[in-house]
């Protein structure tokens, strides 16, 4: 640790708080994480087929799937708002990708022939510069979601309309979207690119997926974004008193906007990897994820009163929900229990930390 | 701190202030001065004028009528930040403290200081916690910086609020309501917090309903009713009973 700072005060009155009393420790992100660990012990005793690799390499992909998304929808959170479109726009990104990367490849449509040439026997599409569709597209997909955070944001920070309402509104809005533009049908990532596309999305590294390495890496960044910077800690700010934040000079309408184009941004980045994993990106994709992502935040530790919350606790609540789904399918019990104990964890987690609250 | 020619010119002067809103006249031609190192006490009944006289000092609207002068320069305040800029502080009432941040991430909310690492710049968590610490020893309050503001008393929540506006060598500081809702002996913390304002040469105008806390802190008291001033003395040369008959309008202007 740091050097201690010579003190000019004697606190005689005023202890020091204990260090498990203070940061991560006392938050409710400590006892789900204990919670965790104590469950993958029993698993390891309940079923020998737990701790395989293959098991394991499920697991981490399964949660993979949802942990992105709630490491976005955990920046909202923590300054008190909610983010109810999340699910509808992995969707929509996912298909305005796979339909960009389809469009691009297939030649004869407009734009087409500056991306790819027919091979001499005629049937083989080849690309001009090979990666280069798959670049434009998956841009392609973070730009709606990032015209969709910006249109959410404005409404929520510039408008002053509630975070619920206008994201159930938008919840709709983009899933209608997403009908609109695929016609109802199911869109698949096509062309010389798809390859590089689905090694990207699905495959994996020394054994590790894929998705979960971009979210270790996305989580260790907002690890830094949230204690390190100040836009981190105007976020803080916001959710633990917005007047405050406001009367010192914190542009609060800036900070709001950035957090649901964050949101945004990271169900984008979520919906192409799922579809890249689904192998398509079908119009009714990813329905009520936004349920899942955002129970996933709140049994981390995230409060939606705001002012708490942070990418360990997103990713626990993710692994928590994905480790009792995988127990059950081992355990062999009826899988319609799972959403059942999914509900009683999230009340639990919450009733866990009321208590520890109140007995200090 | 308060040399002899900086004493004789006040830090804040205000002319023929006034204000109405819609067709209700909140504040009319309302002189006042404030000098460097002086505790003003501003007292007045409900509506008598007081939040409109504080807000437009600290920028939250501008005043219809009258000038304002800050350091002896005429001054325009369109935001809060513009009044923050020239020396004006504001402790609100209600402190506008995030209770989920520690003390010293209060202090320097809105204005942390960073270090820089390339285009990239981060929080200096160590200067701000030894800053802190510096102007709470300089308040004499028992306070960590590195403690939440959650778990603190009412008097250390005080003296995060008045930490904040030391930071930038503030000439005024404006208290609004400071002792309303803390018990009696974080009541006398906070007085003492005034002293030590006072003893650097920091203008700081007390707005309070309470009658004890103006007596023991202030050296001159400026009393409003009907948004009109109605008396600015010394302290020694009034009474509690004479200031709330002011208050009260048992007495018209003393």
């Amino acid at each position: 640790m740091s050097v201690p700072i010579e003190s000019p005060i004697s606190f005689a009155n005023v202890g020091r708080t204990r260090w498990w009393h203070s940061r991560i420790f006392a938050s409710q992100t400590a006892y789900v994480t204990l919670a965790l660990l104590m469950l993958l012990v029993v698993m390891h005793f309940a079923s020998p087929f737990f701790f395989t690799e293959g098991n394991m390499q499920n697991v981490a992909k399964n949660f993979s799937f949802i942990a992105i998304a709630a490491l976005g929808i955990t920046f909202v959170i923590i300054t008190g708002g909610i983010d109810l479109s999340v699910g509808s726009m992995m969707c929509f990104s996912a298909m305005v990708t796979s339909m960009v990367m389809t469009e691009l490849s297939t030649p004869g449509m407009p734009a087409a022939s500056l991306f790819v040439h027919m091979a001499t026997d005629g049937k083989t599409v080849l690309a001009n510069v090979p990666g280069l569709i798959l670049v434009i597209s998956v841009l392609a997909g973070l730009i709606a979601a990032l015209v969709v955070g910006l249109v959410n944001g404005f409404c929520i920070a510039v408008l002053g309309l509630s975070p619920f309402v206008t994201t159930l509104g938008m919840l709709s809005i983009v899933r209608g979207l997403a009908y609109v533009v695929s016609n109802g049908r199911g869109s698949f990532p096509g062309g010389p690119d798809a390859d590089y596309f689905y090694a990207l999305t699905s495959g994996d590294l020394y054994g590790v997926p894929a998705p979960f390495i971009y979210l270790v890496i996305l989580a260790l960044v907002m690890a830094v974004v949230l204690h390190h910077t100040t836009f981190g800690r105007h976020v803080f700010a916001l959710g633990g008193n917005e007047k405050a934040a406001e009367l010192t000079g914190i542009s609060v309408v800036r900070v709001k906007i950035e957090v649901y184009v964050i949101c945004a941004l990271a169900a984008g980045l979520q919906g192409i990897i799922i579809s890249g994993w689904l192998g398509s990106a079908p119009a009714n994709m990813a329905t009520s994820y936004e349920l899942n992502v955002i129970a996933a935040a709140v049994i981390g530790g995230a409060n939606l009163a705001g002012g708490i919350g942070g990418p360990l606790g997103a990713i626990v609540g993710c692994v928590l929900l994905e480790v009792i789904r995988n127990g059950l399918v081992l355990a062999q019990v009826n899988s319609y229990w799972q959403q059942t104990l999914v509900g009683v964890i999230i009340i639990l987690a919450v009733l866990v930390d009321r208590m520890r609250s109140r007995m200090i | 701190m308060v040399t002899a020619d900086t004493a004789g010119q006040p830090v804040l002067e205000m002319t023929g202030i006034g204000k109405d809103f819609g067709a209700i006249r909140a504040l009319h031609g309302v002189d006042m001065q404030v000098f460097p190192g002086e505790v003003v006490g501003l007292m007045g009944d409900n509506g008598a004028g007081k939040s409109t006289l504080v807000k437009i000092i600290a920028g939250n609207f501008p005043a219809n009528h009258g000038e304002i002068r800050f350091d002896g320069k005429a001054v325009h305040f369109h935001r809060p930040i513009d009044a923050r800029e020239v020396g004006i502080e504001v402790v609100y009432q209600d402190l506008a403290l995030a209770d989920n941040l520690t003390a010293a991430d209060n202090v320097f909310l809105g204005r942390e200081l960073k270090w820089k690492f390339g285009p990239f710049s981060f929080l200096d968590h160590k200067a701000m916690a030894a800053r802190a610490l510096e102007l709470f020893g300089e308040l004499r309050s028992e306070t960590r910086p590195q403690h939440l503001v959650k778990q603190m008393s009412g008097g250390q929540r005080q003296a995060v609020a008045i930490a904040r506006t030391r930071l930038s060598n503030a000439k005024l500081v404006m208290m609004d309501e400071p002792t309303a809702a803390i018990s009696v002996r974080q009541v006398e913390q906070v007085l003492s917090l005034i002293h030590r304002l006072k003893e650097q040469g920091v203008a700081v105008m007390l707005i309070s309903h309470r009658m004890p806390d103006v007596f023991a802190v202030c050296d001159r008291v400026i009393v409003l009713r009907r948004g009109e001033k109605r008396a600015d003395k010394p302290i020694r040369d009034t009474s509690p009973e004479e200031v709330t008959a002011l208050i009260t309008g048992a007495k018209e202007a003393a």
